[in-house]
């Protein structure tokens, strides 16, 4: 019991205080990309199909890559919409809770990661009010991680089916806007199809959790200014 | 290159990891030579590393059999020439059983005999001879394989969407009240067509597709497709590289130990461990960060090296922070290890014995677990564990509580290694051009991710270019494991088991 206690104490509390904290990422991380206008026009760039990779562009520490519509993930000179909330009779239905299905489908299991990260002390998303749940009938949405492959998409388009109207659907990740890495394979698919309409769109690959979690709250109205100031660099 | 010296027998010629062999130097044997040799091959201690097949011609598949021999640090390589149907290796070798039922589904051949043909991913074939007829084999995909018939005997199926933020997968339990008679596991739902992607893709695309193949495996992955390909096109990588690809693999190990600890310290409900373990696998994922500016290790491994060094200042705050994980880590790990209710919940619970392990030629923490001394860095060593080594870890008891321990065991290991490598990185360039591919090659390039071998075999036609590209992920070796872990455990003791193993349904479903 004094050892348990003891380690309580040394573990100290780690929770981040979001969104107020300040946040510092690691002077490589790669955030939203820096797209310069030439004179040929402005220049365009869908977050929905980077990965974020060192080779496809510089990257600035904004972590904010979600919006409310597919085209809306797409960047002109080098700026982008952040999500915006929900509506007032959505809002009122859900009040102060948030519960989501988890569906992979399709994915490597990256951004599932984050999303289980996004449950530990640091990012504590159970004190928004959002939990993920053990079956679509207890949810008031999904989550869909993955390129929908041809062997989900049936068990996709049921889950969705089960959760009872109305219903939020939010896509997670490059695979689940474009098909991400495997959007050439003939059997991986394309993202979510467009017989499931989707709520909120989240670019990443994976997205950092701080990425899923500003899309939600700005989705729940939490997070309700524009642009927010970009978070210095540091670790 | 190597040369073609053959062992055991002539029947194989001896390979290296990372080292390529011309494929007109190996021996082609006829289906019932090669069968003999897999056969005395494993009866001599001999364990098949993959086992995949190829179009020859527009008639003909050529099968390609690579076997490691773990104390010798050698692997062998022989092919067989076969039509749309041959005898099935598996019926005298069960190690072949799951390659043949991937191989009959990828390439549309029968394997004849086979005693548990089945299909693994449900997906058409894809590397299918030309001429070969177009009807798919007769795949046994009927759902469910239940054994056990009585009154009592109630099932229980899970999945394929999981009630947790979980990759899918369908599980079918034949129980007898609490306790399992038999678990049949169906998988394929996470299949992107991977392999092909590799075979067509080149430059940059192909290694995200590489870096994508399991999302917790990033840099095992991706270490051993630029092994395979730097050794085709006689890159030498520098030193300084080969150091930065061990502390990013030994870090990656470090993420998902320490992640596994948490999960199965929350399955057992205890809580304190589950939270601080949670939080210091995000530790360790930063720290990745820090380095490639990705938490999975995502841009850091490029054909030729690494995309990104590490500062001598960045060397010391990792090295600072190796230290503290270490000192916050330990009192955790006291806790939950010292916990006698915690201990009570994990010993005897999802025993894998150790001839299961060798006849099934399971593989990484699972194996060593249940004292099989087989670990890569260790066996076949290649780049910076050519000169530290790290030891083998192993428990014997085969069960839950033993997976956790050798985590534990390795996370210091790990620990020690990155410090150790930051400290003494050696000097030079981090990457070096990677130029086209030597034509008419094969190579075997093996890594040892955090939950075992991971293997990329690939075969270049007569253009230098890729003809064919094998993965093999440790889950695809070891998902038998859990199902033979289960049958006597009670039904609630799933979750705590599954998670001891923790495999990647991605990395088995490609």
């Amino acid at each position: 019991m004094l050892d348990f206690l003891r380690t309580r104490l040394a573990q100290g509390s780690q929770t981040l205080d979001f969104p107020s904290d300040h946040v510092a990422f690691p002077e490589r991380f790669r955030g939203r990309p820096v797209i310069r206008s030439g004179a040929a026009g402005v220049a365009e760039l869908d977050l929905g199909a980077c990965l974020f990779s060192p080779e496809e562009a510089a990257y600035d520490h904004q972590y904010g890559l979600a919006s409310r519509t597919r085209a809306g993930l797409v960047m002109r000179g080098g700026t982008m919409n952040p999500a915006t909330a929900l509506d007032d009779q959505m809002r009122r239905l859900l009040g102060r809770s948030l519960r989501l299905r988890s569906v992979s489908a399709g994915s490597c299991n990256g951004c599932e990661g984050e999303m289980v990260a996004l449950g530990n002390v640091v990012f504590d998303l159970a004190r928004f009010g959002v939990q993920f749940v053990a079956s679509p009938r207890h949810a008031d949405g999904i989550v869909i991680t993955g390129s929908v492959n041809d062997n989900m998409r049936d068990a996709l388009e049921r889950t969705y089916a089960a959760v009872s109207d109305p219903r939020i659907v939010i896509a997670v990740g490059a695979c689940a806007a474009s098909g991400g890495p495997f959007r050439d394979s003939a059997v991986a698919g394309r993202g979510v199809p467009p017989s499931i309409p989707v709520d909120l769109w989240i670019a990443g690959c994976p997205p950092h959790p701080l990425t899923i979690l500003d899309g939600l709250l700005r989705l729940l109205g939490r997070i309700a200014d524009g642009e927010r100031r970009p978070p210095e660099a540091g670790v | 290159m190597s040369t073609p010296e053959t062992s055991p027998g002539k029947s194989f010629v001896r390979l290296g990891n990372r080292r390529t062999a011309r494929l007109d130097a190996l021996p082609q044997h006829g289906i019932d030579v090669l069968r003999a040799a897999l056969r005395g091959a494993v009866n001599d201690g001999w364990r098949i590393v993959t086992l995949f097949g190829t179009p020859e011609s527009d008639s003909a598949l050529r099968i390609v059999a690579i076997v490691a021999d773990d104390e010798r640090g050698q692997l062998g390589a022989a092919t067989a020439r076969v039509g749309e149907r041959y005898p099935a290796i598996a019926a005298e070798c069960p190690q072949a059983a799951l390659f043949e039922c991937e191989m009959a589904e990828q390439c549309g051949v029968v394997p004849e005999g086979h005693p548990s043909l089945r299909s693994l991913r449900r997906h058409a074939p894809d590397h299918r001879p030309a001429a070969w007829s177009p009807t798919s084999p007769p795949l046994d995909d009927t759902l469910p394989r239940t054994p056990f018939r009585g009154d009592e005997v109630h099932e229980v199926a899970v999945g394929p969407v999981h009630a947790g933020i979980i990759e899918p997968g369908h599980f079918r339990f034949q129980a007898h009240g609490e306790e399992v008679l038999s678990l049949d596991i169906s998988l394929g739902y996470q299949h992107r067509g991977v392999e092909s992607l590799l075979e067509t893709l080149d430059g940059p695309r192909a290694v995200y597709v590489a870096e994508s193949i399991v999302g917790d495996t990033v840099i095992a992955h991706a270490n051993a497709y630029c092994g395979a390909l730097e050794a085709l096109s006689r890159c030498h990588k520098s030193a300084r590289a080969q150091n930065i690809r061990g502390i990013a693999l030994e870090l990656e190990r470090l993420a998902n130990h320490v992640g596994d600890l948490g999960a199965m310290s929350g399955d057992v409900a205890y809580q304190p461990a589950a939270a601080y373990f949670g939080r210091l696998r995000g530790e360790c994922l930063n720290m990745l960060m820090t380095i490639s500016g990705n938490r999975y290790g995502r841009g850091l491994v490029r054909p030729g090296g690494v995309a990104f060094d590490i500062t001598p200042e960045m060397a010391d705050e990792l090295r600072r922070r190796t230290t503290r994980l270490e000192a916050e880590l330990r009192p955790v790990a006291d806790l939950f290890f010292g916990a006698a209710s915690v201990q009570s919940r994990l010993e005897g619970v999802g025993v894998v014995k150790h001839d299961a392990c060798i006849e099934h030629g399971f593989v990484g923490p699972v194996a060593r677990a249940a004292e099989v001394h087989r670990d890569v860095r260790h066996d076949h060593p290649y780049g910076v564990y050519r000169y530290a080594q790290i030891p083998v870890a192993t428990a014997w008891a085969g069960d839950v509580y033993a997976r956790a321990l050798i985590r534990w065991v390795e996370i210091r290991r790990s620990l020690e290694f990155v410090a150790e490598q930051l400290a003494t990185l050696p000097r030079g360039e981090v990457r070096v051009p990677c130029g086209a591919f030597a034509a008419g090659e094969l190579v075997v390039a093996i890594e040892e991710g955090w939950r075992g071998e991971v293997v990329h075999a690939v075969l270049t036609d007569d253009h230098g270019k890729v003809r064919r590209h094998k993965v093999t992920d440790p889950s695809f070796r070891n998902w038998p494991a859990l199902a033979m872990a289960m049958p006597g455990n009670q039904i609630s003791d799933f979750p705590l088991c599954n998670k001891s193993f923790n495999l990647s349904y991605a990395g088995h479903d490609l």
